[in-house]
Parts: C-alpha cells; sequence; structure tokens
C-alpha cells in the first residue's frame, strides 16, 4: 500500500485511517465500543499509545508517507491526562502539524484530533464513521511521489581505501 | 608510489562548499601533499572529458558537493560514482536536499515565471526562458533539463559518507580527510559529525533553565538578543534540539539562532517533523485559542522546520511540484 502507486480502481475508494489512542482514555473507549458491539467502519487501524503525548509529528508523516488518507489522534479529555499534561502536548504539536500539511498541499481535515474518556465507546464509533466519510469526500491522498535513497550498488574497495 | 586521487564537483549550489575547502587555509597544503586533486571544475582547467578517460574507481574519492536538479547534474553525479572508490555527500544540499530544496514547494512554470519574469532585478521584455531543445540554421542546440523537483545526492547515486553543514565546518573537513587517508572510516552511509544533538556542545548550555517554556515566539529583528542566555529560552527559533552537532554552534556564538543546517542525528527520520515537536512542546499554554495565536508568529512552518532538509524529508514536495494541483 502506498499512495505513490496506487492505481484508480472501479472500486469505490475506501480511505485508509491509522489512529493513535492513547491507553488510559481512548483505547479503552474503543475496547468498550468493541465490547458493547458496536459497528464502525473498518477503516481504521488502531495503534496504541501509552499517551497522545508520545505521538511524535514523524509517526503522522510516515502514516501519511505509507498509505494512510487520514490520521486520528485520539487522547483523554482536557485536565483528564493519566500523565497530567500529555494531551496539552498533543493539542500544540497537532495544531503546528496541521498548519504544516496546509502548506505542503495535503488537507488539515486529513489530521483529526478528539478528546475520548474511556467511557465514550460510542464517540469512538461516530468519529470514526465521521472521517471515514469526510476522507471518502476528500478522495485518496496524493503525495509527491519520493525517490528512495539509493543503496544497491556497493563499490568494492580494492585493497581498502588509500 | 602515487598518491591517491581526489575529485571535487558541484551541482545545484551556491559555491560556499568550495569556500569551506578554500577555509581549511594552510591545513589544504598538508591534504594537497597527501593526495592528487584531478578533477575540480571551480580551480582547475580539467574537464567532464578527463573524468570520462578515467578507469572506472581510478579516483580515491570525489566530494560531491549540491543538490540534483537537472540532468546534467545527474550524469556527472552518475559518471563520478562510476569513477570513485567513494563518494562523500558534501554540504547540507548534498545531504539533504538544501536550500535549493526548498524549491520542492513550487511547480516548474512557478519557478521559471518568478525567475525569468517577476523577479524585481530582472528586465526581459521578450519573456526569454531557457529551452531544453533550441533548432538553429547550424542544427539543434540543448540545455540540460530541469527535473519537477530537487533531490538529494543519495537519491540520486550511492554514497558513501556524508559530510554535513552549510558549509561543512572546517574541522569536519580536515577529520574526514585524516579519516579517508589513514583508513579508518565508519561503517558505510556514516555521517561523519558526533551523533549528538547541538544543544550538548552550545556555549550556552548552562544558561538554559531546567524546564525550558516559552511564552511566545520571536524572530530575531524584533527584540534585543541577550548574548548570554540560552536563545530558546529567548522565545526565539533556535533548531539546535533537532540538529546534530560538529559546528560548535558558531550562529549561536554570533547571537543568531542555530538553523539546523547539519540535519538530524541518527536517530531522527525527518529533522522538520522534529523541530515541529520540540517548539510545540516548550510553549507554554494550553489554551487552544492562545496556541493558535502565538503559532501565527511561526511566519513560514516548512522554510523555517526544513530549511535544508525538505527533500530528505517524508513529504518531500508539495504535490503541485509533480504536476498536482496548484495551491
Amino acid at each position: 500500500m502506498s499512495n505513490e502507486h496506487r492505481s484508480e480502481s472501479p472500486r469505490p475508494f475506501r480511505p485508509d485511517i491509522v489512529a493513535f489512542f492513547c491507553n488510559w482514555c481512548t483505547y479503552t473507549a474503543a475496547d468498550l465500543a468493541g465490547t458493547s458491539r458496536m459497528a464502525y467502519a473498518p477503516n481504521v487501524r488502531i495503534i496504541r499509545l501509552m499517551c497522545s503525548g508520545r505521538i511524535d509529528p514523524q509517526f503522522v508523516l510516515a502514516a501519511f508517507r505509507q498509505g494512510a488518507d487520514g490520521v486520528l489522534i485520539g487522547g483523554c479529555h482536557p485536565g483528564d491526562c493519566h500523565y497530567q499534561e500529555g494531551n496539552y502536548k498533543a493539542l500544540r504539536r497537532y495544531k503546528l502539524l496541521r498548519r504544516l500539511l496546509k502548506s505542503m498541499g495535503i488537507e488539515e481535515e486529513r489530521l483529526r484530533l478528539e478528546w475520548i474518556s474511556a467511557s465514550e465507546g460510542e464517540k469512538v464509533k461516530r468519529v470514526i464513521n465521521e472521517m471515514t466519510e469526510e476522507l471518502r469526500r476528500l478522495g485518496p491522498l496524493r503525495l509527491a511521489p519520493k525517490p528512495q535513497a539509493r543503496r544497491t550498488r556497493l563499490v568494492p574497495v580494492a585493497g581498502g581505501v588509500p | 608510489m602515487s598518491k591517491p586521487k581526489v575529485g571535487f564537483y558541484w551541482c545545484a549550489s551556491c559555491g560556499g562548499c568550495e569556500e569551506a575547502v578554500v577555509d581549511l587555509a594552510e591545513t589544504i597544503l598538508k591534504v594537497v601533499d597527501a593526495v592528487d586533486i584531478v578533477f575540480w571544475p571551480v580551480a582547475l582547467d580539467f574537464k567532464r572529458a578527463d573524468v570520462e578517460a578515467m578507469e572506472n574507481g581510478a579516483l580515491a574519492v570525489s566530494f560531491v558537493n549540491g543538490a540534483i536538479r537537472t540532468s546534467e547534474q545527474e550524469e556527472m553525479a552518475e559518471l563520478l560514482r562510476a569513477k570513485s572508490q567513494l563518494i562523500v555527500a558534501f554540504g547540507s544540499c548534498s545531504h539533504l536536499g538544501g536550500i535549493p530544496g526548498l524549491a520542492n514547494l513550487h511547480h516548474q512554470a512557478g519557478i521559471f515565471r518568478r525567475v525569468y519574469q517577476e523577479a524585481p532585478s530582472v528586465v526581459n521584455p521578450e519573456n526569454t526562458v531557457p529551452q531544453w531543445r533550441t533548432e538553429v540554421p547550424e542544427g539543434t542546440l540543448t540545455l540540460p533539463v530541469f527535473h519537477d523537483t530537487v533531490k538529494s545526492l543519495d537519491q540520486t547515486i550511492d554514497v558513501d559518507y556524508y559530510l554535513p553543514g552549510c558549509p561543512p565546518p572546517v574541522k569536519l573537513i580536515v577529520g574526514a580527510v585524516m579519516a579517508i587517508l589513514e583508513n579508518r572510516l565508519p561503517a558505510k552511509g556514516a555521517v561523519l559529525a558526533p551523533d549528538i544533538a547541538l544543544c550538548h556542545e552550545c556555549p550556552r548550555k548552562d544558561s538554559k533553565p531546567e524546564k525550558l517554556l516559552i511564552k511566545e515566539f520571536k524572530r530575531p529583528h524584533e527584540m534585543l538578543t541577550d548574548s548570554r542566555q540560552c536563545l530558546l529560552a529567548q522565545g526565539l527559533l533556535c533548531l539546535g534540539p533537532a540538529t546534530r552537532s560538529g559546528c560548535e554552534a558558531p550562529c549561536v556564538g554570533a547571537n543568531m539562532p542555530c538553523t539546523g543546517c547539519l540535519g538530524p542525528t541518527s536517530h531522527v527520520k525527518d529533522q522538520g517533523a522534529k523541530v515541529l515537536s520540540a517548539l510545540a512542546s516548550i510553549l507554554d499554554s494550553n489554551d487552544e485559542e492562545q496556541i493558535e495565536a502565538r503559532l501565527d508568529d511561526i511566519v513560514d512552518p516548512v522554510g523555517t522546520f526544513y530549511r535544508y532538509s525538505l527533500p530528505a524529508s517524508f513529504l518531500y514536495a508539495h504535490p503541485s511540484a509533480n504536476g498536482g494541483p496548484q495551491p
């Protein structure tokens, strides 16, 4: 799967969402949605982290480069962070990252942050469904193809380097 | 026994890297004693044909600076790769794409319009722009093709080592040359500089507060900078935390924040994302509206975070650079 080589398919576009959920609130809520047998769009791949403050902006950009059409970040409500301030850090990074994405020609809507507490299984379902619809409307993410670093040709060094 | 042969070449660059070689001052005499410089277009009269006439691997090492934008640069990089036992990407442009790499934000037509028509210093009433092929009575004239995007050297050829910096600091150049001569190079693919963030060798390190928090981001011309205190603590966008050390922080010494030219350490894949992460973390506000207002002070996020590394980043280029929709 890659945003660079995806061909036009006759099937309807099925967006891929990578979701980073914090262990204490949003991931637990997703678990609750599951045990409550709620059905939500199957387009999401959830990655659990201990805190939304652990989300390195590199993770988000790597997800886009590797084929995600959207990235969803889920953390505890303001004031509820297990580590006190991690979700505020996530908020500030998210705000700045959206600006960066916009400058790089990527629709800001492709990155979404939601505060979802452990009891809000219903909200997990709603947010994932909404985001899937939104991405379907936006269509596939098309990034500029990136040339791979050349690491193929090893030049034998006769008798070692001078 | 003949001395090892060395080549220098420049691609999309400003000439500052050549200047860095001159900055070696008398040390260059030691280098010249130890090697034969057989190709260096900026200083010597050897031509491409002279390189083509060499056997493969005849050059012990070639130092290539500049990013890759045109077909000619690509051809020369490939030629030097074939003729050299070692290729060292020399300087930020060759290492990560550098300042020319920021052109990946723009479509080729837009770049030509700006450079050949709109720029205030341009007088071009006939709208002459470079053509790849021009028919004249004597035949066809050609120019190198201007590619859609700017690439780093290792996105073009296999690179053995990297000498980072804009330009590479003299100390690192000497260290690299000595390592090559004394055959004590690290594993292939290494960046020949310390693998730790600049803050560790910053002269203002001790003035960094235990918990670094700033109320607002500022630009150097908007304030009187304290010449002793940590620049980040003063609100300046100093990229030291996300930049490799090895330069001994001359910019900080001159009261200017680090702009990140040595690139990231080996632990980081995307320098701009790490800069963004660090700056967002230390902004002292938990209020959404206030955060937005403070972030307005960062007028050019891409140009600030990726000043030297856009082609090496995850996103690489604006989609319009490759013929996608224009912004």
